[in-house]
Parts: C-alpha cells; sequence; structure tokens
C-alpha cells in the first residue's frame, strides 16, 4: 500500500464518539425524568387538562420511550432470536434487490434519454407525471398487479431509487462538457467511442449522487412497505417480515423496547449501505478524490 | 535513429487557405457579421499567429477551421479539399483544458490512437517519446485534476501531436497561466515546433507571446474579422526569451505589430468599444516610454 496508514484515534472519532455518548446520556436522562418528577406536584395541570377535554396521560413527554439502558436489554434478548436476523436479511434483500433493479434499468434509460432527442420527447413526459407519484401510493396497485407480496415489496422499493437515479443520470450526461465532445470527434471518436469513454464515464459521479439519494429513499420506502403489506404475511410472527413489520410487530405486541431496537437496526443498516455506496463510488471515479 | 526522426519521420504539413470567408449568426434585424470576406493562407510547415483585439472573432474562425461550424459564404481548404467537419488532420487546442478528467495523462495522450484503432509499437514509443519531451513522464499515472496548469496545457499538446495533424491549430492557449508558466509553455512549444516543422496556426491576444512565436503574423481588424496586416518575423530560430528585450529585429517588429493594432482599437473605441480604451491607454503609456 502506497497510503500512509491513518491513525484510528483521530480528533474526528473522539468527537463522533463524544456525540453518540452525549446523545445517549440525554436520552437516558430524558427516561429517568418520570421516575424524578412527582406527578402529583402537577395534578393542577392534569386537572386542567382534564377540564378542557384532553387526555393528561397522552401528554408528549420523553419519560413515555423506553431508557437506551431498557433498549439495549431488550436488544441482547433479541439477538438471539433468529426471527430478529431473519427481519434484517429481508429488509436489506428487499432495498437491494429494489436497488439493484433500478441501477440496471435506470442507467440506461437514463442515458438514452440523455443521448437521443427521439427517446428523450417520447420517454420524458410520462416520466415526469409518474415521478411525483410517492413510491407509497403504488403499494396498493402493486400488490394487486404482482404475483407474490415479495415482489410488489421489491418493485415499490425499486421505485424509489429508481426516479432519483434516472433525473440524475439525465443530469449528469447533459452537462458533460461540449469541448469533450469536440475533441474526441476530432481525434477520430466512432459514436460508440464516445458513448463507452466520454459519455459513461463523464456521467459515474451523477451517477453515484443519484444512487446515494436513491438508497436512502429506498429505506425509507422499504419499511413503510412492510408495515403496510403485512411484510409478507404468510411468513407469520416476527420473522421474516422485515424490519418494518419487526417494529410494526412490536408495537402491536405492546414490546415497547422492541421498536426502538428495531428503528435503531434500520439506522445501522441504512448507514451500511451508504457506506458500501461510497466505497463502490470512490473505486469507480478515482479521478474525483485526488486533488 | 534519434528521438527527433521519431517525431518527424511521418509529419505531413498541410496548407490551409481560407478564401473570402463570412460567417453571420442571426438572422435580418438580428444579423451580425462576425467574419467579413476573410482571406488568408496558412502557410505550409510555418508557424502563422493570428493576433487580434479581444472579442473580434478569433474563436469563431478556429471553429471554422476545426469544422465545427460552416462558414456563411466562403471557403475553407486543407490541401485543397474543403473542410465540412471535424477530422484528426486538424487538431484544436482550445483556451480552456479538454483533458478528459477521468483518464490519466497517458490514457489522454492515447486516447486519438485507441478510438482509431491505431496502437501500434510505433505509436507507443510515440508516446513515451511525447511525455518525455513534455516533461510528465513522472506524471502519466496522474489525473488531470492533478496536475498544474502549465502541465495540462503540456499533456494536450502531446495528446494532439500524438495524432501527427497536419496542422496544429492553438486558440490562446496559454491564456490564464501566470506570466513565467506562460514563458515556459513558450519554449516547450516552440521547441516542439521547431523539431517537426508542423504546420501550426496560433491564435493569441499577447503580442510578446506572438512576436516571441510566429513566423508569420497577421493582424486582424476588429468585427467583423478581416487580416488588416501581414508580418514576416525574420528572427532566426532556435529563438531564446531575451530575443523579446534584446533583439532590435524583434522589437522592430513588435512596435510595427503595435501601431497597427493602435489603429484598429482607435477606430472601434470611436465605435464605442470600451475594450479598446484600455488598449489605446496602454500603447500610449508604452510609446511614451520608449
Amino acid at each position: 500500500m502506497a497510503l500512509a496508514r491513518k491513525p484510528v484515534f483521530t480528533s474526528a472519532l473522539w468527537r463522533g464518539l463524544a456525540s453518540i455518548a452525549i446523545f445517549l446520556i440525554l436520552w437516558e436522562l430524558g427516561s429517568l425524568s418520570k421516575v424524578w418528577i412527582k406527578w402529583d406536584s402537577f395534578e393542577w395541570l392534569r386537572n386542567a387538562l382534564t377540564a378542557v377535554g384532553l387526555k393528561p396521560l397522552y401528554l408528549p413527554w420523553i419519560g413515555a420511550v423506553p431508557a437506551p439502558t431498557e433498549v439495549l436489554h431488550a436488544w441482547l434478548k433479541v439477538i438471539h432470536d433468529p426471527g430478529y436476523w431473519q427481519s434484517w436479511y429481508m429488509s436489506l434483500f428487499r432495498v437491494m434487490s429494489g436497488f439493484v433493479a433500478a441501477m440496471i434499468i435506470g442507467i440506461p434509460f437514463g442515458l438514452l434519454l440523455a443521448v437521443s432527442r427521439s427517446a428523450y420527447g417520447i420517454g420524458f413526459p410520462v416520466f415526469e407525471v409518474l415521478r411525483p407519484i410517492p413510491p407509497l401510493a403504488w403499494v396498493p396497485a402493486s400488490i394487486i398487479f404482482w404475483p407474490t407480496q415479495e415482489l410488489s415489496i421489491a418493485f415499490v422499493t425499486f421505485l424509489g431509487a429508481f426516479y432519483t437515479i434516472v433525473i440524475n443520470v439525465v443530469g449528469g450526461a447533459r452537462s458533460i462538457d461540449v469541448r469533450y465532445f469536440q475533441a474526441a470527434r476530432s481525434m477520430g471518436s466512432s459514436q460508440s467511442d464516445i458513448f463507452w469513454r466520454i459519455i459513461l464515464p463523464g456521467t459515474l459521479p451523477s451517477i453515484m449522487v443519484g444512487s446515494a439519494v436513491g438508497m436512502g429513499i429506498t429505506w425509507e420506502v422499504v419499511v413503510a412497505a412492510e408495515m403496510i403489506s403485512g411484510g409478507g404475511s404468510q411468513s407469520g410472527g416476527t420473522g421474516g417480515g422485515g424490519l418494518g413489520f419487526f417494529i410494526w410487530n412490536s408495537y402491536v405486541g405492546g414490546a415497547y423496547e422492541q421498536i426502538v431496537v428495531g428503528m435503531i437496526s434500520i439506522g445501522i443498516a441504512g448507514a451500511l449501505s451508504s457506506e458500501l455506496l461510497r466505497v463502490i463510488g470512490k473505486r469507480a471515479t478515482p479521478w474525483l478524490r485526488l486533488r | 535513429m534519434t528521438d527527433t526522426n521519431l517525431l518527424r519521420r511521418e509529419i505531413k504539413a498541410g496548407e490551409i487557405t481560407v478564401s473570402n470567408v463570412s460567417k453571420c449568426y442571426g438572422a435580418d434585424r438580428f444579423r451580425k457579421d462576425v467574419i467579413l470576406d476573410c482571406s488568408f493562407v496558412i502557410e505550409r510547415g510555418k508557424l502563422t499567429v493570428m493576433i487580434g483585439p479581444s472579442g473580434c472573432g478569433k474563436s469563431t474562425l478556429i471553429r471554422l477551421l476545426a469544422g465545427f461550424e460552416q462558414p456563411t459564404t466562403g471557403k475553407l481548404e486543407l490541401n485543397g479539399v474543403p473542410i465540412t467537419r471535424p477530422a484528426r488532420d486538424r487538431l484544436v487546442l482550445f483556451q480552456e483544458t479538454a483533458l478528459f478528467p477521468w483518464m490519466t495523462t497517458y490514457d489522454n495522450i492515447l486516447y486519438g490512437p485507441r478510438a482509431r484503432g491505431e496502437v501500434t509499437p510505433q505509436t507507443l514509443e510515440l508516446a513515451e517519446f511525447l511525455l518525455n519531451k513534455v516533461g510528465l513522464r513522472d506524471f502519466r499515472k496522474k489525473y488531470p485534476p492533478q496536475l498544474s496548469g502549465g502541465m495540462q496545457r503540456r499533456a494536450e499538446l502531446a495528446r494532439a501531436m500524438i495524432n501527427n495533424p497536419e496542422v496544429m491549430i492553438l486558440d490562446e492557449p496559454f491564456r490564464g497561466l501566470d506570466a513565467m508558466t506562460k514563458e515556459l509553455m513558450w519554449e516547450y512549444y516552440s521547441a516542439l515546433y521547431e523539431e517537426n516543422r508542423r504546420t501550426n496556426f496560433f491564435v493569441t491576444t499577447d503580442i510578446d507571446e506572438a512576436i516571441f512565436l510566429a513566423d508569420r503574423l497577421l493582424i486582424m481588424s476588429n468585427i467583423p474579422t478581416q487580416v488588416r496586416a501581414v508580418l514576416e518575423v525574420d528572427v532566426p530560430r532556435p529563438r531564446k526569451l531575451a530575443d523579446l528585450v534584446e533583439n532590435d529585429r524583434s522589437n522592430e517588429i513588435k512596435m510595427q505589430a503595435l501601431s497597427i493594432l493602435h489603429e484598429e482599437a482607435m477606430k472601434s473605441f470611436s465605435r464605442g468599444s470600451k475594450a479598446a480604451a484600455d488598449f489605446v491607454e496602454a500603447y500610449s503609456k508604452r510609446v511614451a516610454k520608449s
């Protein structure tokens, strides 16, 4: 390796750890506050609220959220449950299949729109009308359309990433400087050569940006789709439903600590997939990281 | 076989004739003549420099020579054959770098031969030679954003020359470089020219650059562009930077060129050009000094 090894304990790392620690401490304190603050002394407030017709028990209060210690406890229990890991696997699988499909279809489609005037004329208006429809609005239609629950969830996740990727590819390919085309044509490039060696690499940075944004949307969509569709209800229970269903199921079953476990799991899974994309992106566009 | 021959052995110098070329944009009321009835010859094997006030339509002329655009009337010919489209026999170096940022220096240089499927051991040898010649041997694996402004221009020179064009066209290639880098580039560039004596057409607004590089100097009018005067710069080669100050012949031609440019500037100044005002002022100061 020509690269010098970076020190592990940089100040950036310390700041990151401090950030997480402060967050956890505040959270724990907030949860404990229900013990410290005697509700009896707020009797007048409760009465006042009841008087105007509000249910005082439903006042938003951080103390209603399980404390991090309780969440950790629930997590340690759930870690031994294969159903929990099955949820991870299902969600990851759905995100990846939807996302990869969006790349496979979206990148060529975007390039086609960018390269061909007639393809743009025919394809773009329909695309623009479909684009504002939120992927979640597709859930009922896709459950009817696709034969299996699994396919309909994958389809909705696919839509989440597809539009962003296409828009970025079209924009990226169109903003390639005309000088590159002129230079390439002068040196005797054929059309296909210009495509493979100018348009494609010139669009790569935009593809990477589109993918990163698309990946975020995919996670949002998959979780919601799992909640709505019952996460492939044929499997039943917490197993096989994906993280979205895991959360929903915990809520229905009254396991509030598990809701937070599910939420944090999604956060971690999303961050991991973004990091993976970043690594791939850096490898694919070496000229961008060097200055 | 010496290194010099490597570059020279395949040189075919072309000659470009521009006859009665006009180019206008827009129609009717919005019609603007950028070039009007312009004729000149870019002579075979010579370094012709075109100098004129900025915004005088030189870049339009370049696009016509490159074949990116067609003239409204008149014709441009390379060796008697009309220029209809861009081709590797007339390669253009633009003001801003057009190196492909996603390719290393080496891949950039080899772009043309690879695009045409003409990568032979000879081409690779020539690529090595050119890398050395422009001082980028240690930078072959670097991407353009990692190169300095001067290195980028040199890489681009090499990328054009490997295609062995009959005419090299350069549109203010060293604009925006700092003064010292610019002088370094003049030396690189004129050394390359002196070695292969290809036909070169070099457009600039810098009078020192023009005098240092040119065999022939075309002085252009303001818009619509026409050739105002042709000066033969008969200063012997190889030239040194010191010539610019010490060589009497250089200075003589420079004053001659400046007075023609001054005349042009006065004319456009009287027509309300603000850019010309700067030139007129600078010129009068310079004349007062000498």
